[in-house]
């Protein structure tokens, strides 16, 4: 007879914590002076704004030529870097909303963190739908707005789904990530001190008071919008997704795409949020709330949607070959053994080859092999939404047609400057915000259920902080 | 303008005292009290005798808007005020309108939730009476308080301290509602 050895979950929170060490940990980082890396990343980032905002302006001036569309490739990277950045935004949605229903509560860690990523990676997202227009001034006819020839949005195009879809996703999102930040903007107002932050931190804080009457609603609140959110996240990539499936391009057209589309947005988005947590536990010494343990389940999130991408590009090759379209066939031939060989070698590589590393325990703790793979991961993905749009459009049915496509060095230029747009706001996050949900984690601590204090004597109290 | 006795603040060591605290000012009859905590304790809402939140309901009204108004606004645009014809497909074509409907369905039911809870919670204050004493700005730090409010009908004032003292207060506070 085998026997079994119960296997207690490790403590979520590291070291002796009670529930003031979680405020001073968290609460001091907006009080004590930014180290100096934050001042040198920050002097970075808003340079390369500055390049975006260039771009940007020279773009507005002289047209959509400036890029490397070319005939067929009339899509090149703008499309690519929306769904590369709007997939990035999904992973914070995820852990914040959809963690939540499982409760999984080791995500009070990181779904702040998550959650400030998701918004300022949709604002990423969001300059390129903006500014591929061409004649930006009248970007309004995408909303269904009067305009001067009376007409209204097509609401059978998927590019109008989108706009809806995004847009909901963001306000959504930030709503959420208020509602989450009142309890503690209320915690830095009652404990910062200077005068003008008790000021600031107030006023957002709307005159919070903990008391139980708000917090039964707070948490009413907080359940409702992550079961609206976790429908909202899987439509958003979906509709992303339609972008291309609803069209009739050959490796486009495939009902694969929705599931697949939101698969590979928090495979991608898992990474980033790595990416960002590996270097600011590190920075801010938080380390004891972002665990090794924290970073292992990433991993494993990591490794399945890994492997859901992996699997679907391999059943979109299958298909192609099943389906018998001779169109279809040639175009997965195409970008396996085409021109774009390069591109889609590369996604193998980084997206299905890389995070197969996470079978072994060994390499899921650690710390420096995780930040290469996310990193990595990233890439994968970016070039994963090149593939599908690129090799599809330069080379579809007519080879009289076909044309190669090069980026120019204002595409490159647009889209490292989105880094600068993304990491000015992230830093200013860093810096002025609590980037732990303060009252979140204090609420999974063993301390926080009022039965523990049924079996240990009050003087343990202060004494044991975690079982 | 006379000070007026807003009502009477105890302190608790722990949310295991608190709770039990709760039960006691529930047993005894009160109905304007309220117990404040750094977070949500688990089984207040029982303990306190509270009623499930109406939130629920101001969610689903706003849901029922966005919905039908979502369907009025395009049934209005694509098949009243301007229909085109795009590749000869039906100008109430309803599967296309499924996703504009759905998104717009969540937007308006996530402003119900955010901004129903902060109409609910009487947010945003500029001012509460509790924010004149100073040991209370702990309760988003590391405290948890019950304070019964003196407009409660049972409320005098030794009957209530004496209540709170009994279920086990560490502090004791009276709170004004001026400074």
């Amino acid at each position: 007879m085998s026997t079994y050895e119960y296997v207690p979950e490790q403590p979520l929170i590291k070291g002796k914590h009670n529930f003031s060490s979680i405020t001073a940990l968290v609460g001091d980082l907006v009080e004590k002076p930014a180290p100096a890396g934050w001042y040198i990343a920050f002097g970075i980032a808003v340079t390369l704004l500055a390049v975006l905002l260039g771009s940007i302006g020279y773009l507005v001036w002289e047209g959509t030529g400036i890029w490397g569309l070319n005939n067929p490739v009339g899509w090149g990277w703008a499309i690519v870097n929306f769904v590369w950045w709007v997939g990035i935004g999904h992973a914070g949605t995820l852990i914040s909303a959809i963690l939540f229903l499982f409760r999984q509560d080791w995500r009070t860690a990181i779904n702040r963190f998550a959650e400030a990523m998701t918004i300022f990676a949709v604002i990423c997202a969001l300059v390129f739908p903006g500014i591929h227009v061409g004649r930006i001034w009248v970007a309004y006819w995408m909303f269904p707005l009067p305009n001067q020839m009376g007409m209204w949005p097509n609401f059978n195009s998927p590019l109008l789904w989108d706009v809806f879809a995004v847009g909901t996703y963001f306000t959504v999102s930030l709503l959420f990530w208020f509602v989450g930040l009142v309890p503690d903007f209320a915690t830095l107002r009652d404990r910062v001190k200077s005068k003008v932050g008790r000021i600031v931190y107030g006023i957002f804080a709307l005159g919070w008071r903990g008391g139980n009457r708000q917090w039964q609603n707070y948490e009413k609140a907080y359940m409702i919008l992550a079961g609206l959110a976790t429908p909202l996240v899987l439509s958003v990539h979906t509709i992303v997704s339609f972008d291309f499936a609803v069209s009739i391009v050959p490796g486009w057209h495939t009902t694969i795409f929705p599931p697949y589309f939101v698969a590979g947005a928090v495979f991608s988005g898992f990474a980033m949020v790595l990416t960002l947590m590996i270097i600011a536990r590190k920075i801010y010494g938080l380390s004891d709330i972002m665990s090794d343990d924290h970073i292992e389940k990433m991993n494993i999130v990591l490794m399945t949607t890994g492997s859901m991408v992996g699997f679907a590009y391999i059943m979109e090759f299958f298909i192609a070959w099943y389906g018998a379209v001779e169109y279809e066939r040639f175009a997965f031939i195409n970008r396996a053994f085409g021109p774009y060989a390069w591109a889609y070698w590369t996604m193998m590589a980084c997206n299905v080859f890389s995070p197969q590393f996470f079978w072994s325990k060994k390499l899921r703790r650690s710390v420096g092999f995780t930040f290469f793979i996310s990193i990595v991961v990233n890439i994968g993905m970016w070039f994963e939404r090149f593939v599908i749009t690129v090799t599809s459009l330069a080379n579809d049915y007519l080879p009289s047609a076909w044309d190669y496509y090069t980026p120019t060095l204002f595409d490159a230029s647009t889209y490292i400057g989105t880094f600068g747009l993304f990491f000015t706001f992230f830093l200013l996050f860093l810096r002025f915000f609590p980037m732990v949900a303060i009252a979140e984690v204090k609420m999974i601590m063993p301390q926080a259920d009022p039965h523990y204090y049924d079996k240990h004597d009050h003087a343990e109290v202060n004494e044991k902080q975690t079982v | 303008m006379a000070n007026k006795l807003f009502g009477i603040l105890a302190e608790y060591e722990h949310p295991g005292a608190l709770l039990k605290a709760a039960e006691k000012v529930r047993d005894a009859g009160y109905q304007k009290f309220d117990t404040y905590s750094p977070f949500p304790v688990h089984g207040m809402d029982d303990a306190m005798g509270l009623k499930n939140s109406k939130l629920g309901w101001i969610v689903l009204v706003h849901g029922l808007l966005g919905l039908t108004g979502a369907l009025t606004m395009i049934t209005f645009m694509a098949h009243f005020d301007y229909p085109v014809n795009i590749s000869g497909k039906p100008f109430l074509n309803w599967p296309a309108f499924v996703p504009v409907t759905f998104e717009l369905t969540v937007l308006l039911s996530s402003f119900g939730a955010v901004f129903g809870m902060f109409f609910l919670n009487g947010l945003p204050k500029h001012h509460h009476p509790l924010f004149n004493s100073s040991n209370f700005l702990r309760t988003t730090d590391d405290k948890f308080f019950i304070c019964i409010e003196s407009e409660d009908t049972l409320f005098t004032e030794d009957k209530a301290t004496q209540l709170l003292k009994d279920a086990g207060a560490v502090t004791i506070e009276k709170i004004y509602d001026n400074d």
